[in-house]
Parts: C-alpha cells; sequence; structure tokens
C-alpha cells in the first residue's frame, strides 16, 4: 500500500506545531498502525530527519500508552481495540491519513504525537484504591461473598487501561468514562465501600482541577474505547457522587 | 449543597434537574393547548383558571421562569467551559463515527429553542401579563363578554409566516429532546436495566408532543 500521511509535528511543549506531510510505500495490509509508523521513522532517520516521538510499550492492547488520533477518531477507525492493535488493512491504497496527537488541555503535548497524561495518575492517586495492607497476609478470595453481577461488572470497570481515548473522542475533553471506570470498580464490591465517599468526592475533585470538562452524554467515549467500558460507569459515578456530597 | 454547583457532576445534575422540570412542564402545556383542538369552551375554561389562580400566577410561574432561565444560562455556561477544555482543535474530527448529530448540538438546538421561546413570550406572556397586572382587566372576558384565550389563539395562528415559526421552533425542540430525555437520566444517575425500557418512551415523548404542538398549531391556521 502507499499513503500519504499527514503528521502533527512539535518540536516540544512550548513550540507552535504544525500538520507536516509524508509519503510511505510497500505498506503490508498485515502490519499494525504502529509498525508503519516504525517505516516511515526508518525512513526519517535513514535521510538524517528527526523521527516521529509517538508513545508506546506494549504493543499488545494492554499497558494503554500508544494513543493518536487517526482521521478523526482515537485509535483509528476499528472499534475495540488501541492503535497498536489497529491493522493497515483498515485502510485502502492511496489513502491519506491524519495522525494527531490526543488533544485536551489536560493532556499537554510533549513532543510530536507524545501527550502527558499525567493527569489521570493524579486522579488515581486522589482516591483510586482501597487502603488494605495486602503483603505477605492475603486472605482468601472468597472470605467476602459477592454477587455474581456485581462482580462481573467491577471486573469490567477494571479494565480500563487509561489510554485516556474517552478524553481525546469526547467533544468536551472529559474524562468521567474513566474516573466513572475507576470509581465504579470499587463502588460494586464491599472491599470498596470504607472509602467510598472519601473516593468519588477526591476524585472528582481533582478531576475537575485538571481542567477536564463536563460531559454530556454524547457517547462518542463509550464507543472509541478500546476495552468497552460502558457509559453505566459514568451514570454509576453520579449517583456514588450525589450519594456522597448529601452525606458530608 | 452551595458547593455543588462548583463541581462538574453538580453541575451536570443541576442541569438535568431543571431540564426534567421543563419537560414536565411541557407535557402539561401540550395537554391544555390541545384541548382548543376539541373544546374550545373547556381550552377557555382552563386557560381561564391558570392565568388567575394565585398558586400557579405567583409561585409555578415564577418558578418555571426560573427554570427556564437557569436551564439556558447554565447550557451557555457549560458550553464556555467544554470549549476551554480543548484548545487546540483537531484538523479532522470524524464526531459522526462515535455520536449522535444531536447529542453533539444541544447548544445549536437549545439557541434555536430559545429564539423561539422569546418569540412566543412576546405573542402569548407579554400581552396577557399586560391585561392582567398593567390594565388591570382579570376578567377574562372580550367585550362580547365571552372567553377571550381561544380568539386570540386562533387569531395569533392566522399569518402563515408565524406558523412557519413555531413548526421550526418545535423541530428544534424535538432535536433536542431526542438526546436530551434520556440524557438527562443519565446525568442523575440513572443508568440500569429499568431505564434501558425508558430509551423509546424517551424518543417517542421527544417526537410525538413536538409533533402535537405543530398539529395544533397548523390545525388552527387551516380551520379559520
Ligand atoms: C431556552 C433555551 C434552551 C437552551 C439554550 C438549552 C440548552 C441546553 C444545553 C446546552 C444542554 C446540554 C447541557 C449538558 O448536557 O450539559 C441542554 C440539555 C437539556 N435540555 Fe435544554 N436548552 C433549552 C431549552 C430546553 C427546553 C425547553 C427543554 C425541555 C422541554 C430542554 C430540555 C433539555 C434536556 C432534557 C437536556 C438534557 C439534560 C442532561 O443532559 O442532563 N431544554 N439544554
Ligand atoms: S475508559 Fe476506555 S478510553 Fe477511557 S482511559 Fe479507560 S480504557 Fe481508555
Ligand atoms: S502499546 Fe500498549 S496498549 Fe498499545
Amino acid at each position: 500500500m502507499n499513503l500519504t500521511l499527514k503528521i502533527w509535528r512539535q518540536k516540544n511543549a512550548n513550540d507552535k506545531g504544525k500538520m507536516v506531510d509524508y509519503q510511505v510505500s510497500d505498506i503490508s495490509p498485515d502490519m499494525s498502525f504502529l509498525e508503519m509508523l516504525d517505516v516511515l521513522n526508518e525512513q526519517l532517520i535513514n535521510k538524517g530527519e528527526e523521527p516521529v516521538a509517538f508513545d508506546h510499550d506494549c504493543r499488545e492492547g494492554i499497558c494503554g500508552m500508544c494513543s493518536l488520533y487517526i482521521n478523526g477518531e482515537a485509535h483509528g477507525p476499528d472499534r475495540g481495540v488501541t492503535t497498536c492493535q489497529l491493522h493497515m488493512r483498515m485502510f485502502k491504497d492511496g489513502d491519506t491519513i491524519f495522525i494527531e496527537p490526543f488533544r485536551a488541555k489536560a493532556f499537554p503535548v510533549i513532543k510530536d504525537l507524545v501527550v502527558d497524561r499525567s493527569a489521570f495518575d493524579r486522579i488515581q492517586h486522589a482516591g483510586g484504591f482501597i487502603s488494605v495492607n495486602t503483603s505477605g497476609n492475603t486472605i482468601d478470595a472468597n472470605a467476602i461473598p459477592v454477587n455474581k453481577h456485581d462482580a462481573d461488572d467491577a471486573f469490567s470497570a477494571a479494565t480500563c487501561i487509561g489510554c485516556g481515548a474517552c478524553v481525546a473522542s469526547c467533544k468536551n475533553s472529559s474524562a468521567m468514562l474513566f474516573v466513572g471506570a475507576k470509581v465504579s470498580q470499587f463502588a460494586l464490591l464491599p472491599q470498596g465501600q470504607v472509602e467510598a465517599t472519601d473516593r468519588v468526592m477526591n476524585m472528582v475533585k481533582q478531576m475537575d482541577e485538571e481542567g477536564f470538562g463536563n460531559c454530556t452524554n454524547t457517547g462518542a467515549c463509550e464507543v472509541e474505547c478500546p476495552k468497552g467500558i460502558s457509559l453505566e460507569n459514568i451514570a454509576r459515578m453520579n449517583s456514588e457522587y450525589l450519594k456522597a456530597s448529601l452525606k458530608g | 449543597m452551595s458547593g455543588i454547583l462548583n463541581s462538574s457532576i453538580g453541575r451536570k445534575v443541576a442541569m438535568a434537574l431543571s431540564a426534567f422540570f421543563l419537560m414536565i412542564f411541557i407535557l402539561q402545556h401540550f395537554a391544555i393547548n390541545i384541548l382548543s383542538v376539541f373544546s374550545p369552551d373547556t381550552f377557555n375554561e382552563v386557560s381561564h383558571f391558570m392565568g388567575t389562580f394565585w398558586l400557579i400566577q405567583f409561585v409555578l410561574q415564577p418558578v418555571l421562569i426560573f427554570g427556564v432561565v437557569f436551564h439556558f444560562i447554565m447550557g451557555f455556561v457549560l458550553e464556555i467551559k467544554n470549549k476551554k477544555a480543548r484548545q487546540i482543535s483537531y484538523a479532522k474530527n470524524n464526531g459522526s463515527a462515535n455520536s449522535t448529530w444531536m447529542s453533539r448540538n444541544m447548544i445549536w438546538s437549545g439557541g434555536f429553542i430559545l429564539v423561539f421561546l422569546i418569540i412566543h413570550f412576546i405573542d402569548f406572556w407579554f400581552p396577557e401579563i399586560n391585561t392582567k397586572y398593567i390594565v388591570g382587566d382579570m376578567s377574562g372576558t372580550l367585550p362580547n363578554g365571552e372567553f377571550r384565550y381561544y380568539e386570540e389563539l386562533v387569531h395569533k395562528f392566522e399569518p402563515i409566516w408565524r406558523v412557519a415559526l413555531y413548526c421550526l421552533g418545535f423541530v428544534f425542540l424535538a432535536l433536542h429532546l431526542l438526546h436530551g430525555f434520556n440524557s438527562a437520566f443519565q446525568s442523575v444517575g440513572a443508568n440500569n436495566k429499568y431505564t434501558k425500557g425508558l430509551k423509546g418512551f424517551g424518543k417517542a415523548y421527544a417526537i410525538l408532543i413536538p409533533l402535537g404542538f405543530i398539529f395544533i398549531a397548523l390545525f388552527h391556521h387551516f380551520n379559520h
């Protein structure tokens, strides 16, 4: 396949940045999107130019590091996949592909396509944990019975890999799908009840301070999320938040 | 509770509560208006009651006005805040791949509803307030002694331009509610096996109520 790539280039956080056109040829439809970028970067390095910086780590859809806004969608046109799992067969020979960083005020660009998603870490630090000592004296998993339905929902919420596609896809740059998932994975379980009130209040407060927008329920996040995190998690966070604010 | 409007979720819930209130109000408004099609006399009597009963005039009406004003001001505030959360926009954004047009354009459908509401107030509300509280005529009757409400309504829908404008206003209301109805439930934290069944009802409400208002406008235009 021969492709035209329109890629966001930005030297550093302070640079203004611009879209730059590149041509790549002989791309195999079986390559992943990141492998296609590797081919481009080899070309650039051979020509003595600066390669395109982009995030990645596991390249098997579990770490959440790869990002990219491809042809107007987070992680590209496929569903339920991260960019490292996106195959070039989703595109046609001769296509023009727009490649941009995830855009949000709370996700500033560091270089080219790499953005700083540490806002998510700070939200997690604010309450996305349980204070149980799990070293050495681990208790049996079945000591506290959990309703199967709740266990399944908690597990689904816990599959969120913190990639930020929800923020990137949202017209309001809202982080509520991510925070909803992180609140829900504990709110559904007895182990999460001890800190339930503080957790949701503190995580939402941090989310607001980071400068994420406000959800208007367009549902774009749910469609673009590589892990299929559902909007129910946002509704659950909202009701947890209401319960918590009425209490305190 | 005062701090609640300082949080994203608090604002979202407040928006939804004002919207619930408006949706109930519109249902009530429709129920009264449709009487004008079936029985002008009943329409006159109910209108007179609504227009003169103190609880409605001096308690519910101010609450309603507050609700509308709160809803659209909050709508604009949220829109501005949300725009600020992304300072550089995408060179290419494929919004229709993951969301409906209605959901992405609540501010536009809402904005047109606001224009409609202003015209609607000039048409009906200001003359009503003028007759009752400035001129001081609480009788609700014409010089010939008959109730004036039905006559006034029919008269308003004579010019085709106003009928067209009202129809357009209700098309925007339908678009607003096609997203808004279910969105409001999601906002207050209700998304479960019970609300799934509500989706269909929401669509029906969003289409049938505005369609009903359009029917009333057309009915009076073509029947007189
Ligand atoms: C007066 C002009 C109006 C404006 C400017 C306006 C604006 C908006 C905006 C911007 C939103 C999205 C806010 C968000 O989701 O965060 C919204 C939501 C909504 N509006 Fe309106 N609106 C208006 C009138 C109305 C009317 C008359 C009704 C009902 C009869 C209505 C019902 C709703 C509903 C149900 C929602 C969804 C609430 C939610 O998502 O929680 N709106 N409106
Ligand atoms: S909710 Fe989905 S899109 Fe958002 S961070 Fe988690 S995995 Fe990524
Ligand atoms: S590189 Fe780990 S999810 Fe894509």
